[in-house]
């Protein structure tokens, strides 16, 4: 074993230095199960080293820049006003749950927050309060179905799993509003371990926003787990927004588990982090399930974005659409690895990907590998991928309109993001995204 | 219309361009005079897309020999914007779809630069909805049309009268109008002309780049011309079209060799 290996797992060893003592303010109730967990997950962090371009599935993904930082669990919490955080409110969303460096913040949290109320009211709330009306159906999903085993960063993340974003929505209910998960990062040097489990029961419909923001510029870790189940014939909606600081590293797993007829679709913005990579996992483990998800990441200077997608058909029927889309700048290097799985028995599979790619400096760099592999003989499936500038027929359309040359760059890189930001089912985050995205690809040098 | 003493507009002597290396354009002459309204017709390959890009300043395309000359000033020295703010306008064979940006953007965007460089006032985005809904009008759009992305979804049709409402926006001095009839049906045919019929005038010139006679019914040239191998081989009046309408393309061809063999025979 290499001197190399040997330091990365005392990496992972010094980041789990904090885990026996949980924040007095995760109010963690002491369940055996989720004891069980915690160490079975400890475990693994102990076996587990930290990934290096040497794993395959980290082939184009230098962390060592992480390896290189020590980060510390929460010590002093930051206590937050209203205020603080006002301008990350989404109009639309009246039910908001906010965590700060990974605590849950009742204080900031809003409408339906912790409305356990009754058996048919959707619950928004952390693992506490949850626990108290819902501890079978949180001891049925949370932890099962993002596997550790072999993951060091879900391990990791389980070791620390004291507290989580618990929504439930309850049989045949549609909520009309979306739900934002809020988490805030406040100090440098952190590590935070962001948690949430979404829960869809049978014909329920929800709209489920992930949102990771920063309050200072510093460099922190974020190592989010998410969880999202989907009862038979329910609707998820699920935005990510990844707008941490540029120093940021945030490394996260979501894993999707569609039941039949379920229907789940996500839209994924990559902005901030200096590094950052999210693995998203959905199974279809039923017949007759949708998947649709977008994807953009938005990336300058010397920032890298990975984003690991593998969509697992494993029965008949099954729908899926992918969008995925990257605009690097700088010296940026964006990768995508997506998946896309037909196993034996998922017959009548359709499933179409696309990987699109937009490099706007020499130096911005690009690894794309769309993949199919597929066992079964009646499937419609297709993939493909570009990775180039912009189309110089596009340029001249609009060129010939009047345009200088800069200003139709400019636009034609705004609309190559806001082809995915117009898929966010929230106008107001759509709207806000667009302008970000607008400020991102017009302040930049032609 | 042919007017006395019309100023000349556009002046194209010994035009050569390639594409790709390749070249195309052979030695074209072609002049526009103010009011005039010319068809540029001839065979698949004979040269007259590339014609039109060439005079629009499509990047891909470079001039090699001749010149043009547009109100007097070297036109293949300008930047493909620059000529549109002077007043050129290409409608596009094949308009681009440009997903992410919305159509109504977009038309005010080119009409402010425009606008901007003409020295007249920008509208601010109530102001551009009242006039583009006018313009649409013209045209028999759907309002619609203002909030899509540009051009995406929409039928040949449908994007061809978009060029001509920003055709319409615009109001160009030169405008070149690249097989706007290719994928129309009779009645866009008649909509989408009687548009243009509508934004001409003894000041601005329309060139029609077209294949078939049929859109020369609606918009009646002054001039037709006939390309061939990269060169304008006969020019005549409307009576021209209605000939190669019945007779075909053979016998300029055969009339352009017959006309270019003693010169060859000379120079060989």
């Amino acid at each position: 074993m290499s001197t190399d290996v040997v330091a990365a797992r005392g990496y992972l060893a010094d980041l789990l230095a904090g885990q026996a003592q949980p924040p007095a303010s995760a109010a963690s109730p002491t369940l055996a199960w989720l004891k069980a967990l915690r160490a079975d997950a400890t475990e693994r962090v102990g076996v587990l080293r930290m990934p290096t371009p040497h794993d395959e599935a980290w082939r184009f993904t230098d962390i060592s820049a992480l390896t290189r930082k020590a980060f510390h669990p929460l010590r002093t919490p930051t206590s937050l006003q209203a205020g603080d955080i006002e301008r990350f409110h989404i109009d639309e969303a009246t039910m908001r749950l906010v965590f700060v460096d990974g605590v849950h913040a009742p204080h900031l949290s809003s409408g339906g927050v912790d409305g356990v109320t009754d058996g048919e009211a959707i619950v928004v709330g952390n693992l506490a309060t949850a626990t108290a009306t819902h501890g079978s159906t949180l001891q049925a999903h949370l932890g099962r179905h993002a596997a550790f085993h072999d993951q060091p960063f879900v391990a990791l993340n389980t070791a620390f799993l004291h507290d989580a974003a618990v929504v439930i929505v309850p049989r045949d209910t549609g909520v009309a509003t979306p739900v934002h998960l809020l988490f805030i990062a406040t100090q440098p040097e952190l590590a935070a371990y962001p948690r949430a489990l979404l829960v869809a029961e049978p014909g329920s419909a929800v709209t489920l926003i992930e949102d990771y923001v920063a309050l200072h510029e510093g460099a922190y870790f974020t190592n989010s787990v998410v969880e999202l189940v989907l009862g038979a014939s329910a609707t998820v909606e699920h935005v990510r927004v990844q707008r941490e600081s540029g120093q940021a590293f945030h490394i996260a797993s979501c894993v999707v588990s569609l039941a039949h007829a379920s229907r789940y679709h996500s839209v994924s913005v990559a902005l901030g982090a200096r590094i950052s990579r999210v693995e998203l996992e959905v199974r279809q483990a039923a017949a007759a399930a949708e998947c649709s998800l977008d994807g953009l990441a938005l990336i300058g200077e010397r920032q890298l974005a990975d984003t690991h997608t593998l969509i697992d058909h494993a029965k008949p029927h099954g729908v899926s659409r992918q969008l995925h889309k990257t605009i690097v700048d700088g010296a940026a290097h964006a990768v995508f690895s997506g998946k896309v799985m037909v196993r034996t028995g998922a017959q009548r599979t359709d499933s179409a990907q696309s990987s699109r790619n937009l490099l706007l400096s020499a130096k911005a760099l690009v690894d794309t590998l769309p993949q199919l592999e597929i066992f079964a003989d009646d499937v419609k499936c297709t993939h493909g991928a570009t990775v180039g500038q912009l189309d110089s027929d596009e340029v001249f359309y609009l060129r010939s309109r009047g345009l200088s040359e800069a200003a139709a760059k400019k636009l034609l890189t705004y609309a190559f993001g806001a082809e995915v930001i117009d898929r966010i089912p929230v106008a107001s985050l759509r709207r806000r995204l667009e302008q970000t995205v607008l400020e991102r690809t017009t302040t930049r040098q032609p | 219309m042919i007017l006395q003493h019309s100023p000349t507009l556009l002046e194209v002597r010994g035009l050569h361009a390639t594409v790709g290396g390749t070249e195309i354009l052979k030695g074209l002459d072609f002049t526009v005079r103010r009011g005039e309204v010319h068809a540029i017709m001839g065979p698949n390959g004979s040269g007259k897309s590339t014609f039109a890009k060439v005079l629009a300043g499509h990047t891909s395309y470079q001039a090699t020999a001749g010149e043009v000359l547009y109100e007097g000033r070297n036109l293949l020295e300008m930047a493909p914007e620059a000529r549109a703010r002077a007043g050129i306008f290409l409608a596009f064979q094949y308009p681009i779809e440009i997903p992410g940006v919305g159509n109504s953007q977009f038309l005010r965007l080119a009409y402010n630069t425009v606008q901007a460089e003409r020295g007249k006032d920008e509208l601010d985005p109530l102001e551009f909805d009242d006039l583009v809904r006018e313009k649409m009008k013209l045209l028999e759009m759907s309002p619609e049309f203002l909030g899509r992305s540009v051009n995406e979804g929409f039928s040949g049709g449908e994007k061809k009268r978009n060029e001509i409402l920003q055709m319409a926006l615009l109001e160009p001095t030169l405008a070149i109008l690249d097989e706007t009839d290719s994928g129309l049906d009779i009645d866009a045919l008649r909509v989408v002309s009687n548009g243009v019929n509508h934004l001409t005038s003894k000041d601005n010139a329309v060139v029609l780049v077209t294949h078939y006679q049929r859109l020369l019914n609606y918009i009646v040239p002054d001039y037709v011309h006939v390309m061939e191998g990269g060169r304008i081989v006969k020019t005549g009046g409307k009576e021209l079209a209605l000939e190669l309408e019945e007779r075909g393309y053979d016998w300029i061809e055969a009339e352009a060799k017959a006309a270019r063999a003693p010169a060859e025979g000379v120079s060989t």
